[in-house]
């Protein structure tokens, strides 16, 4: 990867993130370009899985360690603490068992680190108010009877989620685009990013 | 770049554990002398650490790749092996031996038995998937090898990979088992122990004793068609032959009408000419005797070493499931190595692993080079 790219603002977020040196569990890492910026700036020892066989050949291109598998099913198989950082990264809301997924994942992992669409962005909310249109922003670019999320949340409901489950919220990034937002951020932000621990 | 074969090859002939040394096998049972051919692809680079060992099926052999003089059909893993293809022979160094027990060029039962001078028959010791590898890794040995950069084989073959795991997992970067399982199901068992009945019913087998006079055709013949069965898939059996009639359908009943008949009745015949029956009831209950925790996990021996392993099945194998594939992954989890598992969506069935050869290579190959480069950094 050159230098000069462009890393995506959320890939960047995460980037900064995670420690040097460090081992990271990518779940539904899709074809591997996070995984690899990791690898190549933060020298992390990193392993994905994910579900899409086409994104399995563009990992496996990569040089990444990548396990073609639905995380659906679980991390049953790793032992407690194998990892450093677990990344859901965009596909937290596409999961049919989240608890279940972010509980294995804050057991194997050190730190899990979420990022999501956030549904209470503004243009979100312009849409559903004053056209009657569910949402299709840059962050949710899907139409309704396309869209592979199955859940809809804000960066307030998974705020509100991690204080019920006493889930240790070590970091809050929120981003729209390629900005970082810091002023009202569930109302600005269309994606946020979490750093989240047991 | 442009893809070619390796030309013209020659089969090579190693021995060792000659008089008076003795090679042990996992059964305590010793063989002296062991002959094992190979043949080798490819240049070994100055710091031999090139070297790709590649381990056949059931009924393959060590002529992987290139052709023999005065001969049209090439290796049978050609299209992955050569200049330019999954296993580059620019790159890297390729070897490839029968396994012990075999009978083609390796001993196995239909050697001659030097303390009798008439062929071993069931004279010849019950040997395992893992004597099989111990006779490899005398080769590379031999050969001057330290590390070899990877292990690779499909079915049986991958089965092998596994046992270098087992092993030697300290004398390999890599492995890469493909459509194969870390031990055989009762299904796996029933089959293979129906093809040895085939053989054993057949009245030319003779408890085994068939050398210098006719061998059992008919029960071997039979038992590959059960095997061909199994490698193929419902899906590429309808859409080879449908429900198609030959064209001589004779006027008898019973008669092999069917096109899927004729082909059964063709590899059979074909598979007697080349290979031995008594070898193959050797072969097949090494298969069913491997299991890669029998000693100790396997999880256990791999934990914490720098190994990488490529995991490939096929989503049409019934013969040797996905799950089973999964199960090697689940392994590596649980070891903490590194890992790498792809289901290729084919309808080939079991055959897939000769078949699929353009998605194998584009894993392998960028598989190869991350290991390669690995060892670089480090």
């Amino acid at each position: 990867m050159k230098e000069n790219e462009i890393i995506k603002s959320d890939h960047k977020a995460i980037l900064d993130m995670v420690e040097q040196n460090s081992s990271v569990l990518d779940l539904g890492c899709g074809g591997g370009e996070l995984l690899e910026l990791l690898t190549l700036r933060k020298n992390v020892r990193g392993q994905g899985i994910e579900i899409d066989e086409q994104a399995i050949y563009r990992c496996v291109a990569r040089g990444l360690s990548v396990l073609h598998g639905d995380i659906d099913t679980g991390l049953s198989e790793y032992k407690d603490k194998a990892f450093d950082y677990i990344i859901l990264n965009q596909s937290l809301q596409q999961l049919k068992h989240v608890e279940t997924v972010l509980f294995d994942a804050l057991r194997v992992g050190k730190k899990v680190i979420v990022g999501f669409p956030n549904f209470a962005y503004y243009r979100a909310r312009l849409r559903l108010f004053f056209r009657g249109r569910v949402p299709v922003t840059a962050s949710l670019p899907y139409t309704w009877y396309e869209t592979p999320n199955l859940h809809f949340l804000s960066t307030l409901d998974f705020l509100d989620y991690c204080r019920e489950k006493k889930i240790k919220v070590e970091r809050k990034v929120y981003i729209a685009g390629e900005n970082r937002i810091f002023l009202l951020p569930n109302f600005f932000a269309n994606i946020g990013i979490f750093l989240i621990s047991k | 770049m442009t893809k070619t074969s390796v030309g013209a090859v020659e089969t090579k002939y190693f021995t060792f554990a000659t008089p008076p040394e003795e090679f042990i096998l996992e059964s305590k049972e010793r063989l002296s002398p062991v002959v094992l051919a190979y043949e080798t692809y490819g240049t070994l680079n100055p710091d031999k650490s090139n070297a790709i060992l590649i381990l056949h099926a059931l009924s393959g052999d060590a002529h992987a790749a290139g052709y023999y003089k005065d001969e049209e059909k090439p290796g049978w893993w050609d299209n992955m092996i050569g200049p330019g293809r999954a296993f580059d022979t620019e790159k890297y160094f390729v070897i490839c031996s029968n396994i012990l027990g075999g009978c083609r060029g390796s001993t196995g039962p239909s050697s001659i038995n030097p303390k009798t001078n008439k062929p071993y028959a069931l004279d010849f010791p019950v040997i395992s998937i893992g004597d099989m590898v111990a006779a490899q890794k005398a080769l590379i040995d031999y050969l001057g090898i330290d590390k070899l950069l990877t292990v690779v084989g499909g079915s049986m073959g991958g089965m092998q990979a596994l046992a270098w795991l087992v092993k030697y997992s300290d004398r390999i970067r890599s492995a890469i088992p493909i459509a194969c399982a870390l031990k055989h199901s009762p299904q796996q068992i029933a089959f293979d122990e129906v093809g040895r009945q085939a053989i054993m019913a057949d009245p030319d087998w003779k408890s085994g004793n068939y050398y210098g006079g006719k061998p059992p055709d008919k029960g071997l013949a039979v038992a590959r068609m059960l095997g061909h069965i199994t490698y193929m898939s419902d899906i590429s059996m309808a859409e080879k032959f449908g429900r198609q009639k030959k064209n001589n359908i004779q006027p008898f009943k019973f008669t092999a009408d069917f096109e899927v008949e004729g082909y059964l009745h063709y590899r059979g015949d074909n598979f007697v000419k080349r290979f031995d029956a008594n070898s193959y009831l050797y072969i097949t209950k090494a298969m069913d005797n491997f299991d890669a925790s029998k000693d100790k996990p396997l999880h256990e021996v791999l934990s914490g070493k720098p190994l990488k392993v490529l995991v490939i099945a096929f989503k049409s194998d019934w013969l040797y499931p996905v799950y089973q594939s999964k199960e090697i992954v689940k392994v590596c989890k649980h070891a903490g190595i590194g890992a790498s598992f792809c289901e290729v969506d084919s309808t080939y069935g079991h055959d897939a692993f000769l078949l699929e050869t353009e998605e194998e290579t584009h894993l392998i190959s960028h598989f190869l080079k991350s290991v390669s480069q690995k060892r670089g950094k480090t």
